[in-house]
């Protein structure tokens, strides 16, 4: 099969070659955006005991083209005084980091585009990219609730990066590395040797910076609707409200991404070491109970699923209350691990040095 | 080692082009009607009144800059944090040092109600 197929694009020069597949694999990212809008509106049904879109096509799995294709043939209004050029070039600032990142993220030991060892600092940089779409959204639309909006979400945004560089900082020790495959590489063993476990706390912190970095339910004052109508894309319509849309559900997978990679052990396999290893020998049962990418993909949307069913459970927080979390909670804990973790590794204690 | 960096800069390129076609799309696909009601800022239905680039609390700004410092230590932390099997005790103790001091500044800024919100 892999034979076949090499000998069909052989005659193709590499770079066009490895152009094609990151074609590919973008617009396939763009349908498993698209769907997840449609996930978060049926997985919302059925929380709240209704059914959400279920008419266009069977069970409603038209909707997210239905939708598009609406909102291609929409108006896209410019506020007379709004900065013509910052007001388009916003929604391209914020959906275009959000699926650059995925250039290093490994979906297997050997599946990845690019396997470079700066990968967690390119990551960090590309999700701090997205800040610049809410800013110069708000700021470009001459609007005061899209002002507002922006500013909220910026102090929000920067606030709970912190506490996410400082949970990326611990990760970097247990694993020491920069490299994701290598830090994957690191968790091997069973399900308690995933950093999860050992990095708990941290853990949780970046699970509720995710959540915030991407202004999703409970931390979603960015665009609460009952104060500034929609917050910073409050002006947008058609197109660019689209790409406001899509670029929030990008960061999400995005996160729920890193989230499976940096602290769910990625690909590997949960049955590792609780199984014997004979089994993964197995013909077809081995490969589907091993590691692989389905592994990577099944913990991405586990999380996925989480941030839907965060939304349908909790209430909004109050902005001095999520500021406050950022600040005074989750900063001090990370912190705190930190030290922890350091005085661990120093004297060469388990679990994080072996 | 630097051609690694090639495919990541191909695919920042790709996702920039591909996030401008449905832009473009939209620009060219939808209508254009001019309104001078429908053009102008949002604001529940009242005319808008003085500039919408208004003044702001500067607490926003005194977030920003603590995320300057806070981001700045994160950056200084990433290499350490990579190479601390190997550092030893100096590598330990001086990071320690950066951090008590730091913690300081923090505990300071919690002190002063910089990071009250109300």
């Amino acid at each position: 099969m892999i034979d076949w197929w090499q000998s069909l694009v052989a005659p193709f020069p590499p770079l066009l070659l490895t152009m094609a597949y990151m074609l590919v694999f973008i617009l396939v990212l763009f349908a498993c955006v698209a769907y997840a809008t449609l996930a978060e509106r049926r997985v919302l049904g059925f929380m709240q005991v209704r059914l959400g879109p279920n008419r266009v096509g069977p069970r409603g799995l038209g909707q997210p083209i239905a939708d598009a294709l609406k909102l291609m043939f929409k108006e896209m209004i410019l506020p007379h005084d709004a900065d013509r050029f910052l007001f388009r070039t916003a929604p391209l600032l914020s959906m275009a980091p959000a699926i650059a990142a995925w250039a290093v993220i490994p979906f297997s030991e050997h599946l990845n585009f690019a396997d470079i060892n700066a990968g967690l600092l390119y990551i960090l940089a590309m999700t701090s990219l997205g800040v610049y779409g809410v800013i110069v959204a708000g700021w470009a639309s001459n609007s005061k609730y899209a002002l507002l909006g922006s500013l909220r979400s910026a102090a929000q945004i920067v606030a709970y990066e912190i506490a996410m560089g400082f949970a990326l900082v611990g990760v970097l020790m247990a694993s020491g590395s920069l490299n994701l495959g290598d830090i994957v590489m690191e968790q091997q063993g069973s399900i308690f040797n995933w950093y999860w476990l050992p990095l708990f706390p941290l853990f949780l912190t970046y699970l509720i910076a995710g959540i915030a970095e991407t202004n999703r339910a409970p931390f979603d004052v960015v665009e609460g609707e009952s104060e500034i109508v929609a917050g910073f894309h409050v002006e947008y319509s058609g197109m660019g409200f689209a790409m406001f849309f899509l670029a929030e559900y990008a960061n999400i997978i995005l996160i729920s991404a890193l989230t499976a990679l940096l602290f769910l052990g990625g690909w590997l396999s949960p049955l590792e070491g609780i199984v014997p290893a004979s089994v993964f020998h197995l013909p077809v049962i081995g490969a589907l109970l091993g590691s692989g990418a389905h592994w990577f993909v099944a913990k991405t949307c586990f999380f996925i699923f989480c941030f839907l069913w965060f939304r349908a459970t909790f209430p909004r927080y109050r902005y001095d209350q999520i500021m406050r979390l950022g600040w005074k909670v989750l900063l001090p804990v990370t912190l705190v691990w930190i030290v922890v973790e350091g005085v661990f590794l120093y004297l060469q204690l388990p679990p994080w040095f072996d | 080692m630097l051609e690694n960096y090639l495919p990541v800069l191909v695919f920042t390129g790709l996702a920039l082009i591909m996030s401008l076609i449905p832009m473009a799309l939209g620009l060219a696909l939808g209508p254009r009607h001019r309104d001078e009601a429908k053009d102008s800022p949002y604001e529940c239905g009242f005319e808008a009144f003085e500039d919408s680039r208004m003044q702001f609390d500067v607490r926003y700004y005194l977030v920003a800059i603590l995320f300057i410092i806070f981001d700045l230590e994160i950056a200084f932390l990433f290499p350490w944090a990579v190479a601390i099997r190997e550092l030893g005790l100096a590598g330990f103790l001086s990071m320690a040092l950066f951090l008590v001091i730091l913690t300081v500044g923090f505990i300071y800024e919690w002190g002063k109600g910089a990071l009250d919100w109300d």
